[in-house]
């Protein structure tokens, strides 16, 4: 069987569950709910899989893979095809997105057995799962951005998937306006490679784009335009500063769906568009350096603020902006595969740790503080197993999957040569945090005494198999996947490779963060716990600018959204909408009713009054013809 | 042979006899009739061109005049019936809501 004419069916299978379950869903029963929306994506992955091992078997000549299925727009010398295209880089996304995409399918007919949208949510899961597909399949630039849009509406309707909640639909309208703008990027990205190269078509595009010439850095030229609108777009879809305000808000919506779309692959789709547009990108090194500054600082901010965090889930999201920084901080320093390498682990790892969350809030019926938690290493023990494989993997122990795509970055950023020992330090220093604060995290939710009382939680309980049995796989990916030769496979064009002494010192480095990160963990939370609350108090102001994040959401309201607010309010509506548009409308109304108030007069309702207007009429057009 | 003018002082006489009957009276049993003759008055006009000058296009034309006529003396009746229904009156001034 020639899996590759079977591409579409990848994102197609997902798309009529979420049909199905959509019109049918209320009067489906749930197990036949949870069979048709994680049947479909195992179905997407089986097929996914299957091509995937019959593209390794290909002669390199016959890459990418694509398939036109039929021309989507064709006006003037525009021209988009609705086709996908397979290489080894959507190869790997797709496999991830499914894969991980399926586990969390079995995982939330467990997490969501007792909710009454049940088929509600599995509907948008679907949904979510084709527009992903369509995004990282797609082989041209627009359709590209078809995909992205769609996971964007998805992200908000999953987001604000528990409506009663204020909170939560507010969160989901803040991550799609917040969104909005990243995606004004791209679409203004995709617009000016039409300009540029007169096609949307990846092939296309950079066939065209290998015979620009390089940009030397501090040269703003086409190229590196498209890349920095381009990134604009990143930053919003993938939370880099300024626009990675709404992912934390994100965190409203049902565990899953934190762990599929905000931290597994939505949010991984920015990394995904630079790796993709390597060929662009490679043209222009400033745009690479921004990219790799906003990384770094994105990853050392977000890890800054998930030190102090005490929501389990809050926790966890800032680790994700910052994981994300990494991802962002290894493609700007060139290194497209370590990037996605660090993409695919954390995949892993960050499912696995939000999915294990998920389990803990479940079984703690809703609670999500951590210092109300302690002591469930007995009471969970399947979930601390595999929690503390999580936190061992994003924490870069050496051995498991995390440490492999954060060394392969760090070394990469290292060699780098515009300011590549400064990010290398700070991305050890991210390293540290992160480190630190998962330790944090898991010795503060699994060991210790108990700190919930029993009125605050009835029964804590173990999750169902169904939601154990992704934990483990995800807890199996976590260790396995460093093993994976995924930078080799990708097969982009590497820089430089260090020494080999240069290279076990930086590892050396990284272990030592990462210890070290472990070590003050132990000493605050376990040896001295005390000490926790003397520092803060000791370090006021920085403690309490930190448990604020840094006021980031303060200023945003009165930098943008409070100006906003009152030009909408006392301008737009008191003066152009009352005075201007209301005032334009009604004045005609007022001139013709004023202007017929002396000719209504005519209409007496008697029946002489209108005879004598018509023998008027009539005199009149006799009149007129005898003159 | 009578002159043409004498036809159409006729027809003057019985088209003022109409327009005087529309304005002057309230019944609009009385009102249609003196449509009809303000209708006819034209017809004799007609028919006396067409006579003076040996067309018979006048002549076709009364018969148009009393197909209409006919047709709206059918509408009429049955407006005038409807009328009675509801305001137990002939009197056209009673049906004085259709104004401003």
């Amino acid at each position: 069987m020639d899996f590759s004419n079977w591409l579409w069916l990848i994102p197609i299978s997902p798309l009529l569950g979420a049909v199905i379950n959509g019109i049918l869903g209320s009067r489906l029963s749930k197990s036949v709910i949870g069979i048709i929306g994680a049947g479909t994506v195992a179905l997407s992955f089986v097929i996914s899989l299957g091509a995937f091992l019959q593209m390794l078997q290909e002669p390199a000549s016959a890459m990418p893979i694509i398939r036109n299925y039929f021309v989507w727009i064709q006006a003037g010398e525009f021209h988009a095809n609705f086709g996908f295209l397979l290489d080894h880089l959507s190869g790997l996304m797709i496999l991830i997105v499914t894969g991980v995409g399926f586990l969390i399918h079995v995982y939330s007919t467990g997490y969501m057995h007792d909710d009454s949208g049940f088929y509600r949510f599995f509907a948008y899961l679907n949904l979510f799962m084709f527009s992903m597909l369509t995004l990282v399949l797609a082989n041209n630039y627009l359709l590209m951005f078809v995909g992205w849009e769609g996971v964007g509406l998805c992200s908000y309707l999953l987001i604000g998937f528990w409506f009663g909640k204020k909170s939560a639909t507010d969160a989901g309208k803040k991550a799609f306006i917040v969104n909005r703008v990243g995606d004004f990027g791209f679409i203004l990205a995709t617009m000016l490679i039409f300009w540029t190269f007169k096609s949307v078509d990846y092939g296309q595009v950079f066939a065209a784009a290998a015979s620009f010439p390089l940009e030397p850095l501090g040269m703003i030229g086409t190229v590196t335009a498209i890349c920095l609108l381009m990134f604009v777009g990143a930053t919003g879809k993938s939370a880099q500063i300024p626009l990675y305000v709404w992912l934390p808000d994100a965190m409203e919506g049902p565990t899953p769906v934190s762990a599929l779309i905000h931290a597994a692959t939505m949010v991984t789709a920015g990394v995904y568009m630079i790796a993709r547009s390597a060929s662009l990108f490679d043209r222009a090194p400033g745009a690479l350096l921004v990219v790799a500054c906003v990384g770094a600082a994105t990853a050392i901010f977000a890890a800054s603020i998930a030190l102090v965090q005490t929501d389990i889930k809050k926790v966890l999201a800032y680790s994700t902006v910052s994981q994300l920084g990494y991802m962002f901080l290894a493609c700007g320093a060139g290194a497209y595969a370590a990037g996605v390498f660090h993409l695919m682990t954390h995949a892993f790892f960050k499912a696995l740790l939000f999915l294990g969350a998920g389990s803990v809030i479940h079984g703690m019926g809703g609670i999500q503080d951590i210092q109300k938690m302690g002591g469930l290493r007995y009471k969970m023990p399947w979930t601390f197993r595999t929690f503390l494989v999580g936190t061992l993997a994003i924490a870069g122990i050496p051995g498991l999957a995390g440490f492999f795509s954060k060394d392969m970055i760090l070394a990469a950023v290292w060699e780098s040569p515009n300011f590549g020992h400064i990010l290398w330090a700070v991305g050890l220093l991210t390293a540290g945090f992160t480190s630190f604060y998962m330790f944090r995290l898991l010795i503060l939710t699994f060991f210790g005494e108990a700190r919930y009382t029993h009125e605050d939680v009835h029964h804590v309980h173990e999750s169902p198999a169904s939601m154990l049995i992704p934990l483990v796989i995800l807890a199996i990916g976590s260790i396995g996947g460093g093993y994976l030769n995924i930078p080799g496979y990708l097969g982009f064009e590497s820089a430089e490779a260090a020494s080999a002494s240069v290279e076990h010192l930086l590892m050396g480095a990284s272990i030592a963060a990462a210890l070290t990160g472990l070590a003050v963990a132990w000493l605050f939370y376990v040896a001295r716990p005390e000490w926790p609350a003397r520092i803060a108090s000791g370090a006021d102001a920085l403690y309490s600018i930190l448990t604020h994040k840094f006021y980031i959401d303060e200023v945003y309201d009165a930098v943008i959204v409070l100006p906003l607010l009152v030009t909408s309010r006392e301008f737009l509506w008191k003066v152009v909408d009352t005075l201007m548009i209301d005032g334009t409308v009604n004045g005609i109304g007022q001139l013709i009713r004023s202007s017929a108030d002396g000719l209504r007069h005519m209409q007496s309702g008697y029946v002489r009054t209108y005879a004598a207007w018509i023998l008027a009429g009539g005199v009149l057009v006799v009149a007129w013809f005898l003159r | 042979m009578i002159p043409l003018h004498w036809y159409l002082i006729l027809a003057a006489v019985l088209f003022l006899i109409g327009v005087l009957g529309f304005f002057l009276k309230r019944n609009i049993i009385t009102l249609l009739l003196s449509v009809e003759i303000m209708l006819n008055a034209v017809n004799l006009t007609f028919v006396a061109f067409s006579s003076q000058h040996g067309l018979i296009s006048g002549q076709i034309f009364v018969f148009f005049v009393l197909v209409v006529a006919a047709a709206e003396a059918a509408v009429g009746l049955a407006l005038v019936i409807a009328m009675f229904r509801n305001r137990e009156s002939l009197n056209v001034d009673r049906s004085n809501l259709l104004k401003w």
